[in-house]
């Protein structure tokens, strides 16, 4: 307990022992990443179901948002417009990949990512094509002005508190519970009665939801989305925090939204090519540490450490491996 | 020119090229159980290859054959070292096909630039060919055509009338079986592999000169690819056959009335086709 009241005074006030702007803004870049790793992990590690299509989610968000604000509506209308948006495509997208069985449903979300990509991208008249939309200004919730750095930043923090209790609670819960179960044995909880598909769509919106208030909270940081947000590399780099975290794990993501956050940051100042290194740092992980970094590192150093007397603890298998039958 | 005679003409043409793409796409799909996210990549690599060659004084279709090769190569290579490393871990295997895919576009942009490279037409195969009633046809565009049947009819015959096709045919059912009865299938995935990736960067090079090459290639064919097999079937070569044409002439005719909303007319086939039959028009239900 007071472990998490120091983390969390910690967090509050950082704006004010990092001092510099640039460190504040990438503070509230991991957590705007944060919000959408977690919400990712519930669909990748808890139900087991990788999918490639949640930057259109993301995207969906940002835009619908943008359009609103852009359209003369208030900031309300656009963030409720928004998750609607989110959480209709997220119906729409469970409700097909779900048709597909195992990396079938892999395949299917980055048909329809690509696709929700190319209306952003095609789609001129509305989306402005490649030169994305931009909005000016960001809401006054509650009085709080969001146009500083650290303003933004504790708005930031507060949606991604809400999120985190949000999806701690969820784990615990019983409909938790059968979302795991749904993971590891789906014919046995289908012989149990529960309704697998239902247990899989309902967890596809929840998890397709917080997507959405991470695509709203990128909007209000950088009052710009473009097609660049909806990509299939955006998708991937949701991914790789899950995965390079550890997925279905409550805190791995947000590790790993750290991770990829700071090294994008430090390598572009360094490299051109941050592509690159992302699919680099993809294949290496995959291949050497597929449980993810913190749990792949325990593991590498005991294997270093102590290979005479026993075996190495055998890999966890790959998430979703079993999913989708 | 009757404008739709000659959207006709790009569909069927593009339809050919998309099945040099997905046929490989779906024999490996349907084999190893993985959709190939390198698929694109393969395309453009392809591409870009014969650009250096053709530069390098190379006639087209010896470029095209020798880029095709290099493709099959490196995708023998990606088999042999990288997706054997993790036999049995299907969704890693994914996950790596992803994260090569970001490697091979920003090393193609970085040896090739960020302009779009228009590979030259053949010369004997500039201008027109005339048929009866004065319509004129492409002759390039002709040529893709008669390659893509020529590759299809091929593979038919590779798939169903040699002993390597059976073989496959008998790892696509069941790949467990086929290895009892002693075939040793982790051979037919490198094989099937390096032809699929030859037949990806072939198709990159002939589609050259209509498509030009240009980074973001690999993400305008790999979407074009999945949802060819997903309306197809996976594993299917009919299904790919037949999605390609289904797909080739959506997008044109998409690209040409809704200029805008290609993607989304791409897109309704293939809702229609998971919500009623989701194995695909020609794919067998999962066992």
């Amino acid at each position: 307990m007071t472990r998490l009241a120091l983390a969390l005074v910690l967090l509050a006030t950082l704006p004010f022992w990092v001092g510099n702007t640039y460190y504040v803004n990438i503070a509230t870049q991991i957590l705007i990443y944060a919000v959408f790793a977690l919400g990712l992990n519930v669909l990748v590690g808890y139900a087991g179901l990788v999918t490639l299509g949640h930057a259109g989610l993301f995207g969906i968000a940002a835009y619908a948002g943008a359009l609103i604000v852009n359209g003369g509506h208030g900031h309300v209308a656009a963030v409720t417009g928004a998750l609607l948006a989110t959480l209709a495509t997220a119906a729409i997208f469970a409700a097909l990949a779900l048709r597909g069985t195992g990396l079938g449903f892999v395949m299917i979300t980055v048909a329809l990512g690509q696709i929700t990509w190319g209306i952003a991208y095609r789609w001129i008249s509305i989306t402005n094509g490649d030169n994305g939309v931009s909005i000016r200004g960001r809401p006054v919730p509650f009085g709080l002005s969001l146009a500083s750095a650290t303003g933004l930043y504790w708005a930031t923090l507060v949606v991604f508190l809400v999120a985190l209790a949000t999806i701690a609670i969820f784990a615990a819960s019983p409909f938790g519970a059968s979302v795991r179960g749904t993971r590891d044995q789906p014919q046995r909880m289908n012989a149990l009665g529960y309704h697998v598909w239902m247990i899989r769509f309902l967890a596809f919106l929840f998890s397709g939801l917080w997507s959405g208030v991470a695509g709203m909270l990128f909007l209000y940081y950088n009052q710009f989305v473009s097609p660049q947000a909806v990509a299939l590399g955006a998708s991937a780099e949701a991914l790789l925090m899950v995965i390079a975290g550890g997925t279905g794990t409550l805190l791995g993501p947000i590790a790993g939204a750290a991770l990829v956050v700071i090294m994008k940051n430090v390598a572009s100042a360094y490299i051109v090519r941050w592509n690159f290194v992302l699919g680099a740092i993809f294949v290496a992980i995959v291949v050497f540490m597929p449980e993810g970094l913190v749990p792949g590192t325990v593991r590498l150093w005991r294997w270093a450490t102590a290979t005479r007397r026993r075996r190495p603890a055998a890999p966890a298998p790959a998430p979703g491996a079993e999913g989708g039958r | 020119m009757n404008l739709w005679f000659l959207l006709s003409v790009n569909s069927v043409t593009l339809g050919g090229l998309l099945f040099l793409l997905s046929a490989g796409f779906s024999l490996i799909f349907g084999l190893m159980r993985i959709p190939n996210l390198t698929h694109g990549s393969l395309f453009m690599l392809g591409a870009y290859f014969s650009v250096s060659l053709i530069a390098g004084g190379l006639h087209f279709w010896v470029a095209a054959l020798l880029a095709g090769l290099g493709v099959a190569a490196l995708g023998g290579i990606i088999e042999r070292f990288v997706l054997r490393r993790l036999a049995g871990a299907e969704l890693a295997q994914v996950l790596v096909t992803l994260g090569l895919s970001f490697m091979v576009a920003d090393v193609c942009l970085m040896a090739w630039g960020g302009d779009p490279i228009s590979i030259a037409t053949p010369a004997a195969l500039r201008g027109a060919t005339r048929f009866f009633a004065g319509l004129a046809f492409p002759t390039y565009r002709l040529a893709i055509i008669v390659i893509a049947v020529a590759i299809a009819a091929a593979l038919w015959a590779l798939i169903d009338k040699t002993r390597l096709g059976a073989m496959i045919r008998a790892g696509v059912d069941d790949r467990a079986m086929a290895q009892v009865v002693g075939i040793r299938v982790s051979r037919l995935f490198t094989i099937v592999f390096c032809l699929g990736a030859g037949l990806a960067g072939f198709a990159g090079v002939i589609g050259g000169p209509i498509l030009s090459v240009y980074p973001g290639l690999d993400q305008d064919m790999l979407p074009l690819a999945l949802v060819v097999v997903i309306l197809g079937g996976t594993g299917s070569l009919l299904g790919s056959l037949v999605g390609s044409f289904v797909v080739g002439f959506l997008y044109n005719f998409g690209q040409a009335m809704f200029p805008e909303l290609a993607y989304v007319v791409l897109f309704l086939p293939m809702l229609i086709v998971l919500v009623v039959r989701p194995q695909g028009l020609f794919g067998r239900a999962a066992p």
